[in-house]
């Protein structure tokens, strides 16, 4: 627990219909910090993610992100809050009504009313430090590699400079090299901006690069919480199944029904 | 009595509907009243909806136009009334054709396209990337449509509406051998003003409607590429609906004393 965290969660439920997705989520990150929420499939991951970033409501408890409460938080205070956030979706999910540079743009031309010419610029700057070429600026994004759309995805985020940044999945659906990569950029974008960190993930190689911490969620609930060193040396057997993806072990998994 | 349940469960999920769309046509409004204004989109949703739907508008109301004139000649000519076919003709396109066949075919064109292109939105989750770049989604994508809707339907019917009347006019000249002054003459003698707007209202009623359940069934799709096809279908089902109910409502509203 830190004095001022700039994420906390303090006993989060959400349910959909009969079903208790999140069942008391207690979570705090700290200024800098990078944590990575690992977990199974269904575990209740981005449904935390979402209810942080106002994307869901929660059904009760508290949300603070950046000292403001998102829990039943007005639409103008959540769009000041996400002023200063950024978000990496699983799939990108690029606007395919755009070209490479006005997705990264975006968020400095339609957030911080920057010109669309100094936007442009800053977007080019952005295109580098992920690693692309002005080349690919005036491209659509479905005529990128998920790779590369992964990588103007994150260009997107980090555009507007923000405090708290948000990976959904990173690595899901790339090849090693290019999950390394990803990884890689993720790191040093957090380090430069100096930015808070969530990951959400279930690859645990990617988890132990771009985290400090880790919790992983099961059944609506953090089980375990602790430094990535700690991970290995750990006496949680949910953790230690996890982590060793035994079929065997006390995760009540999907596949034990199949 | 077994029968009952599923009968209330339709109506109970009909009602649930009519609720939904009418939140979100209460939101759309707020939000088109209030800032922020994206005048580039709503600029760019104009040129979408109005003047790529002109060709399609323009060859429904020319063909719709000229039908109308063969169909009134050879109906009034079985008592001596055949004068009254260019009468006939403007007034059928410009307080009903005209708007309705353009509604339906910017309905088909426009709602399935609009709700297309926002379910996808939504299912690949551009909608709440939106969100996290503090975006409303709602006055981003919602009301520059609606607004264009609106705005565009009017302008369309009305050249649709002279389109149409000019197909009457082709055919009542050159295949009925109507005098062309006179069959100008009838044209406008017995028109108006009120046979304009009310399909122009009409119009402007219909691009609202069109664009509305457009956005609502693309912004509740779900499900992947089923959920965005059964959007498109819904948009253009019940914008159809809606726009044959309001047709009758709004000729009410200004045609009964």
């Amino acid at each position: 627990m830190t004095d001022n965290p700039k994420i906390s969660l303090r006993d989060v439920h959400k349910s959909f219909g009969p079903k208790k997705v999140l069942q008391g989520i207690d979570l705090d990150v700290a200024p800098g910090e990078s944590v990575a929420i690992i977990g199974g499939s269904g575990t209740g991951k981005s449904v935390t993610l979402k209810c942080i970033l106002g994307l869901l409501d929660a059904d009760q408890g508290s949300i603070l992100v950046n000292g403001e409460q998102m829990v039943g938080a007005s639409r103008s205070l959540r769009e000041t809050v996400l002023s200063k956030t950024g978000m990496l979706f699983q799939s990108a999910a690029l606007f395919d009504s755009m070209n490479v540079w006005e997705n990264i743009a975006f968020g400095l031309i339609e957030g911080k009313n920057i010109s669309r010419r100094a936007a442009r610029d800053i977007a080019m700057e952005r295109l580098a430090d992920v690693g692309l070429g002005p080349e690919i600026a005036m491209l659509s994004p479905a005529t990128l590699s998920g790779g590369m759309q992964k990588r103007v995805g994150l260009a997107r985020a980090i555009a507007t400079k923000p405090e708290i940044l948000f990976f959904d999945e990173p690595t899901t659906g790339l090849d090693p090299i290019m999950g390394d990569i990803i990884n890689d950029l993720i790191v040093k974008c957090t380090r430069d901006l100096g930015a808070s960190a969530i990951t959400i993930t279930h690859d645990m190689a990617s988890a132990r690069k771009i985290a400090d911490r880790i919790a992983m969620i099961y059944q609506g609930r953090i089980i375990w919480n602790g430094a990535v060193s700690e991970i290995d040396s750990a006496d949680n057997p949910f953790l230690r199944q996890f982590v060793a993806g035994d079929i065997e072990g006390p995760l009540d998994l999907d596949l034990k029904h199949l | 009595m077994p029968i009952f349940a599923p009968v209330g469960r339709m109506f109970l999920a009909f009602f649930a509907v009519v609720g939904r769309v009418t939140v979100f046509a209460v939101k759309t409004v707020g939000h088109c009243v209030t800032p922020r204004f994206y005048f580039r989109l709503i600029f760019k949703q104009m040129c979408e909806i109005g003047y790529f739907s002109l060709p399609v508008v323009a060859m429904t109301t020319l063909f719709a136009g000229m039908v109308l004139a063969l169909q009134s000649y050879s109906g009034f000519s079985r008592f001596s009334a055949e004068s009254a076919v260019a009468t006939v003709v403007v007034i059928s396109m410009t307080r009903e054709l005209g708007p309705v066949l353009a509604g339906l075919m910017v309905a088909g064109r426009v709602g399935a396209a609009i709700a297309a292109e926002i379910g996808t939105m939504r299912v690949t989750e551009q909608i709440d990337a939106l969100v996290t770049l503090s975006t409303n989604p709602f006055k981003y994508l919602v009301v520059p449509r609606v607004l264009a809707g609106l705005l565009t339907l009017p302008l369309l019917v009305f050249i649709g509406d002279i389109i149409g009347v000019l197909g009457g006019y082709i055919v009542g000249v050159h295949k009925l051998d109507f005098n062309s002054g006179s069959y100008i003459k009838n044209t406008f003698e017995y028109l108006e003003v009120l046979d304009v707007v009310s399909g122009l209202v009409k119009a402007s009623v219909f691009g609202f409607i069109i664009t509305l359940m457009g956005c609502y069934h693309g912004y509740h799709s779900k499900g992947g590429a089923h959920g965005v096809g059964q959007a498109t279908t819904n948009a253009v089902v019940s914008s159809s609906i809606l726009i044959l109910i309001s047709n009758y409502v709004v000729t009410e509203l200004f045609f009964t004393r």
